[in-house]
């Protein structure tokens, strides 16, 4: 480079604090169709490589290239059918309607399914996003959403409060639950430095097995039961419908969409999201301008444990209504990849839980129609995150001409940070 | 061996950095490249090396083409650098340091150490660098660590030697034991290329100069046809006037009273000592010294960024000890880091949010927890004409911005606060001579309306020019406090802790403030 | 001249004068002698107060092959008292000495004091066999020596593996099938480290290559491995489970004579190849990171890349090496899940022990042995858990299966604190 930076050299700013340019914008929403392409193009090829009869049709296709053909075409577009119908829209059902002009609610259970698999991914997601552009890596999602489940599952059933109150309370003693596991990793940290790549991942373990515990005593444990399974949400602390009965969306699906604004409001225009931002980007700095680093690491693991807690109580008092062992599966960890796909910005965050949500309700269509395990929808979420977050690669495969569609994704932490 | 530049030209995108550049350095020849930051100079040096490619001209050796591909090549063809910032790892040993690279192994692959001590021993008493080979580089002065740096090179057997920037760091007398060291590689036939800003240096040592601006070269001469005006003119386009100017300071009340103040390092050592000083309202205190003698230190306690062990810090009458950096910048210290670009500055963000870096949760930049982004943008624009900042817009990203103007960017945020005490450390590192010059009269200007300014700085050019009293640290305590009239070599000697009266200086505070006789110290530029 | 030869004395003066520091503040030092005593405090109030005076603990100490040894009775009172004021005692002596040196090797010998009156008072009128607890806690400890080690090799050269957990499934799935397939384990073994290196290659490429983000290409490749692992268990092994999912394991290897030593003789000497392999593998990549020519780029690599650069070292050369590398030796790792062990392949069967890994490798500071000294306390305590859940002292078994968790948490936060990783690590490097 020219001697001492002087000549103005252009640093390749980090992707999501560059001012939007609308064609960089449109770079990227190609960048993430092919992403997501190309990621279905190699489910497509794990389904047929996975698949003996197919396998098998191949290698006659000297003599029945039809067959072979026809038989691979088969595999692959029943099993992505099955995925679209699950997740979106089936056209049987609309026949149905059409004929009969009864069945709306099995017209809209696909979309409503995936609106209700998406929420805990975007409201947990949210929280992961915070945490990356500000340097602090959360893994810890999966223990937050059970810490948030379990502290509105107490507040459901040990309360006894009208619909309109008990759902609210529900909500914030979620949020509480979340930011409270949050909380001690983030103490660890700005007190002794401890990484929070590895508290938090530990944290989960201590939660999972903290979940069996309690779902084996009072006052967690159903009464009567002896297997691991706790209580049931009362109905005053159930989240509401959204549209009838029928459907499972519910007001947790509110509550994301909310969080995604205030999500938006807070990097865009408050002072706290501001002093986040300065340390995600550059802690020297920020400490040297008078932002406790400190007090922004703990304030970052709480908002975004709150988040997963929500998303946990999202599940629990919108569609599960009790805890059982494990409980919230992999979305604590999808929440990470969501943020990538979504590339830390809320409104991406949001449609990535929305392609993840899909993806995860159509990969239990896809099983339950084609006997494809569901465990192909991960494969192809990992490899869509991988190829957004390698743009240059994915410009690379389809020989696109020029820059854009964003540099390669890097975290504001650089390393183990320490 | 022969070194020829046969004109280098290299772009990046629009913008020239070398422009037919050409030179020659010949065996047993000391070649000075004389240019400002940003004149080119480490471009030149990084197509000598392979690490950038020209899109114009040839490197020769000897009378050969010469386009190495990286710079282990240009390693074995004989081409042995010492860089500005040295590239030796902190954690490794001397001797690890020197042989990395060109490792003496015995046959099972294992590392001989015994061999590669006893190479260094052999080097260094060749040409008079002395070094323990089994110390840690970390622990090492900086001037030490340029010694293994050479080593390196020699261990190499570089027949040509260029020094990038070698005096940056350097106390007085290191310098003097680094020309000495230079003169006995040009001796033993070697060719070295000495890369430089200051003038001072460069008609010491050299026996050629090639002076360059703006990515071309201006012209060659030798010390005895030129002098350090001429030399200055032609670096930086324009007569520069060598000169601060400023008033006899008016020292009023103390500002910054320091009794006893202990403050440790990262690994909890000393770094410094129980320090007492007072700095006043209208004066400017100059903290001279060798790098990594506590001065890093004593800044960062001074804003709150680093714990003080012991002793107190009192700011106006005000017990500070023990504030956060919130605190102290709310007290009115203002503070320009040493590291712009580290710890002045979020590069990937605007000028117009790092202007309010330190008060945008303050009014009227924010009103109950949110942003006013439009009184955001007006400061900036106000700022961007009263403090003269050339960026194409203050939405733009402030790595954008040339390193001067990175830098007022710092100062207009610092100064545009109710400030008592301003403390900048190495304010002008790294900048052209117009910057300097803005920035010095900032500091002046501020002094002159009665803030308590403290200035730490490794030039002593800077220390002379800037500073109404002179404090030198050493080894984390103050060996001394003399005026501007003092000699460089005085100052030089105190820097190595072999001052006078050094240890036993109490707090030497002149009552009444006494006008320095050579306030208006001459000053080249840097 | 005469002023040169003074400066170069003065100068020489400031060398030696920089290696007499002065250290003002021992924090961490007094912290873990504070930690200590504690724990003694526990230890009286809990093992030795609250315990009937007559209760007894003993401990077998034989187990076949080695020769029989007497067992160990011990009253639980006096024991664990004894081991609670020498615990204690050395956390005071921490406390007054202050200095770094040794400090480390008294805090473990005082927390090892610790576990020992432990187990004293759990063992209280009952047998414990400590031979048996030490070989569960090798076995426990194997794979994340593997692990770690990955996670060295690769960090020394400045590239974060996160992805240690993703390599030991891709390990554990492709040994279990191709050793079952072929009916050979050695294949097995093989079969594991190529797909290590597989995702070890993958991980160097997009990180390398393309400068994504390390953490995040790691994140990323255990989601994939997780998910494709689970996929093909579903859709290939569970169809066909006899088989491609019937590997035989690595029988033990009993070295004559050694395994007949008491105590150590079965818990070292009588284990099956990854055991060895492992012990193999830690002596060859600290020797070769600390004494060979290979090392010292290596380091250098991961500490300034632009050092190294300089004196011709292909930085991306040796980073895609050490981390393809690092795959192939977390993919052994992963194949002694399931051919060392289990016998078969299940779904994230790893549990997560790729983290636990990478954990060790943080608190063993990046070097092989410390890394170890790590994975066997976290290996302990998971035999520790065994253990106690056979004895039943009355402590709910999810809180035993948490305790390593714990133990985890509290040794990072409490003992390593702020870790000085290589100082590129995580770094994307670009030539300039």
């Amino acid at each position: 480079m020219t001697s001492g930076g002087e000549a103005a050299a252009p640093r390749a700013p980090r992707a999501w604090t560059v001012p939007l340019r609308k064609l960089a914008q449109a770079n990227v929403a190609v960048v993430t169709l092919l992403s997501v392409v190309s990621a279905l193009v190699l489910g497509a090829v794990l389904i047929i490589a996975t698949t003996p009869a197919v396998l098998h049709a191949i290698g006659h296709i000297g003599s029945h290239p039809g067959r072979a053909l026809g038989l691979t075409g088969a595999a692959v577009g029943d099993a992505y059918w099955a995925m679209f119908s699950g997740a979106i829209f089936s056209p049987s059902a609309l026949g149905h309607v059409v004929s009969t002009g009864h069945g709306w609610v099995a017209l809209f259970t696909p979309l409503s399914e995936t609106l209700v698999s998406a929420t805990p991914l975007v409201l947990a997601g949210l929280g992961v996003a915070i945490g990356f552009s500000t340097g602090v890596f959360n893994i810890g999602a999966q223990g937050q959403l059970i810490a948030g489940a379990l502290a509105a599952l107490y507040v459901g059933f040990e309360v006894q409060l009208p619909i309109g109150i008990h759902v609210p309370l529900v909500l914030l003693a979620g949020a509480a639950g979340g930011a409270a596991a949050g909380f001690v990793p983030g103490f660890l940290k700005a007190r002794t430095g401890a990484h929070e790549v590895i508290t938090t991942i530990m944290f989960n373990y201590v939660m999972l097995n903290l979940l069996d515990y309690l779902l084996s005593v009072s006052p967690f444990q159903q009464p009567g039961q002896s297997n691991a399974i706790s209580r049931t949400m009362p109905a005053t602390a159930r989240l509401p419908h959204l549209f009838g009965s029928g459907l499972r969306a519910n007001l947790g699906l509110l509550v994301a969409l909310a969080a995604v604004a205030g999500a938006a409001w807070f990097t865009r225009r408050s002072t706290l999201g501001f002093s986040f931002r300065v340390i995600g980007l550059n802690p020297a700095a920020g400490k040297t301008a008078g932002i406790d680093a400190r007090r922004v690491t703990v304030l970052v693991l709480v908002i975004s444990g709150a988040l997963a807690g929500l998303a946990g109580t999202a599940s629990l008092a919108g569609t599960d209504f009790f805890l059982s062992s494990g409980y919230g599966g992999n979305i604590g960890f999808d929440a990470i990849t969501v943020a990538l796909l979504g590339r830390n910005r809320p409104v991406g965050v949001l449609f990535a839980g929305l392609l993840f949500g899909a993806l995860d309700v159509g990969g239990r269509n896809m099983q339950a129609v084609t006997g494809i395990p569901l465990d192909l929808a991960s494969v192809i979420q990992a490899l869509i995150v991988m190829f957004v977050a390698t743009p240059v690669l994915v410009r690379e495969i389809f020989r696109l001409r020029g820059g854009g569609g964003g540099s390669s994704l890097q975290l504001a932490t650089g390393g183990w940070g320490g | 061996m022969r070194l020829e530049l046969a004109g280098i030209t290299k772009r990046f995108g629009t913008l020239v950095a070398n422009d037919h550049v050409s030179l020659t350095v010949e065996p047993g020849e000391i070649h000075c490249l004389l240019g400002e930051n940003g004149a080119g100079k480490s471009t030149l040096m990084n197509v000598v090396f392979g690490m950038l490619r020209p899109d114009e001209g040839e490197v020769l050796v000897d009378g050969e083409v010469f386009r190495p591909s990286d710079s282990g090549e240009a390693v074995r063809r004989g081409i042995g650098m010492v860089h500005q910032h040295f590239m030796l790892v902190p954690l490794f040993t001397v001797a690890e340091n020197v042989v990395l690279g060109f490792e003496p192994t015995r046959r099972t692959g294992i590392l001989d150490r015994r061999r590669a001590r006893s190479e260094i021993a052999r080097l260094s008493e060749e040409f008079g660098l002395e070094v323990d080979p089994d110390a840690t580089v970390e622990s090492l002065p900086v001037g030490v660590q340029q010694r293994v740096e050479i080593l390196k090179a020699l261990h190499r057997d570089a027949q040509v030697l260029i020094l990038d920037e070698p005096t940056a760091v350097l106390t007085p007398q290191e310098i003097e034991s680094l020309f000495a060291i230079v003169r006995s590689l040009a001796a033993s036939g070697r060719s070295v290329l000495f890369i430089t800003h200051k003038l001072k240096e460069v008609m010491a040592v050299a026996d050629r100069i090639t002076v360059m601006r703006l990515g071309k070269v201006v012209g060659t001469t030798t010390p005895g046809e030129s002098d350090e005006g001429g030399l200055a003119s032609m670096m930086v386009g324009r007569t520069v006037e060598l000169v601060v100017h400023k008033e006899p300071a008016q020292p009023g009340r103390p500002v910054l009273r320091l009794r006893n103040l202990t403050v440790a390092d990262e690994r909890g050592a000393v770094a410094v000592d129980g320090l007492e000083i007072d700095v006043h309202a209208g004066e400017i205190l100059a903290v001279a010294g060798v790098q990594g003698n506590g001065q890093t230190e004593l800044v960062e306690a001074l804003t709150g960024l680093r714990p003080v062990v012991s002793g107190s810090i009192e700011l106006d009458g005000t017990d500070m000890t023990g504030s956060s950096p919130e605190e102290m910048l709310r007290a009115g210290v203002a503070h320009v880091p040493e590291d712009r670009q580290r710890d002045g500055l979020v590069l990937a963000m605007s000028v117009e949010d790092n202007l309010v870096l330190d008060v945008y949760n303050r009014a009227p930049f924010a009103r109950l927890g949110s942003r006013a982004l439009d009184v955001v943008h007006a400061n900036a624009l106000e700022k961007l004409s009263a403090f003269d900042i050339r960026a194409s817009s203050v939405e733009s990203p402030v790595s954008a911005l040339s390193g001067g103007n990175q830098q007022k960017v710092v100062v207009a945020r610092e100064l545009s606060r109710e400030i008592k005490l301003l403390v900048a450390s190495q304010p002008t590192r790294g900048l052209d001579v117009g910057s300097i010059e803005y920035v010095h009269r900032q500091i002046v200007a501020e002094r002159d309306k009665g803030v308590a300014v403290v200035i730490v700085s490794s030039e002593l050019d800077e220390v002379l020019a800037l500073g109404d009293r002179i404090a030198v640290m050493f080894r984390g305590r103050i060996v001394g406090v003399v005026g501007p009239e003092t000699g460089r070599e005085a100052i030089g000697l105190m820097m190595a802790g072999s001052g006078a009266g050094a240890e036993d200086v109490g707090p030497v505070v002149p009552a009444g403030g006494r006008a320095p006789a050579g306030a208006r110290a001459g000053r080249e530029s840097s | 001249m005469r002023a040169v030869r003074a400066t170069a004395g003065a100068e020489v003066a400031e060398a030696t004068g920089a290696a007499e520091v002065r250290i003002v503040s021992g924090g961490r030092v007094r912290g873990m002698g504070v930690f200590l005593v504690l724990l003694a405090a526990l230890a009286i109030l809990g093992f030795v107060l609250r315990v009937p005076a007559k209760a007894h603990a003993t401990f077998l100490l034989t187990a076949p092959p080695a020769i029989s040894v007497a067992p160990l009775t011990m009253s639980v009172r006096w024991t664990a008292g004894v081991l609670a004021v020498l615990c204690g005692a050395l956390g005071v002596l921490l406390v007054v000495r202050r200095q770094q040196r040794g400090a480390y090797l008294l805090f473990g010998l005082g927390f090892a004091l610790f576990l020992w009156a432990f187990l004293v008072w759990a063992a209280r009128g009952a047998q414990l066999n400590f031979v048996e607890m030490l070989v569960t806690t090798l076995i426990s400890t194997t794979p994340l020596v593997f692990g770690a080690l990955s996670g060295v090799m690769c960090e020394r050269s400045g590239v974060i593996n996160i992805a240690i957990e993703g390599q030991f499934l891709a390990g554990a799935f492709l040994g279990a099938m191709i050793g079952s397939v072929s009916g050979d384990l050695w294949l097995g073994m093989l079969a594991g480290a190529v797909a290590g290196g597989l995702f070890g290659w993958l991980l160097a490429f997009l990180a390398l290559r393309y400068a994504v983000d390390q953490i995040i290409v790691g994140v990323v490749i255990v989601a994939f491995c997780t998910g494709l692992t689970n996929f093909l268990t579903e859709q290939v092994l569970t169809p066909d489970q006899t088989t491609l999912n019937s590997p035989q394991t690595f029988a033990p290897i009993a070295i004559p004579l050694f395994d007949k030593i008491p105590i150590l003789g079965p818990v070292l000497f009588d284990e099956n190849i990854f055991v060895y392999l492992a012990a193999i593998l830690l002596v060859v990549v600290h020797v070769g990171l600390f004494r060979t020519r290979w090392g010292l780029r290596v380091r250098a690599v991961g500490e300034h890349p632009r050092a190294a650069e300089t004196v011709g070292i292909h930085v991306l050369s040796v980073r895609y090496r050490n981390v393809i590398l690092g795959g192939v030796i977390a993919g052994i790792g992963g194949a002694s899940f399931t051919i060392g062990s289990v016998g078969e392949f299940s779904s994230e069967m790893t549990a997560g022990l790729g983290y636990v890994a990478l954990a060790a490798m943080i608190f063993g500071r990046w070097r092989p042995f410390g890394a170890l000294g790590a994975s066997l306390l976290f290996g302990f305590s998971v035999s520790l858990q065994s253990f106690l859940a056979v004895l039943n002292v009355g402590i709910p078994s999810p809180f035993l299966a948490m305790a390593p968790y714990v133990i985890t948490i509290a040794v990072v936060s409490g003992l390593v604190g702020r870790v000085r990783p290589p100082a590129a690590d995580g770094a994307p490097y670009r030539r300039e």
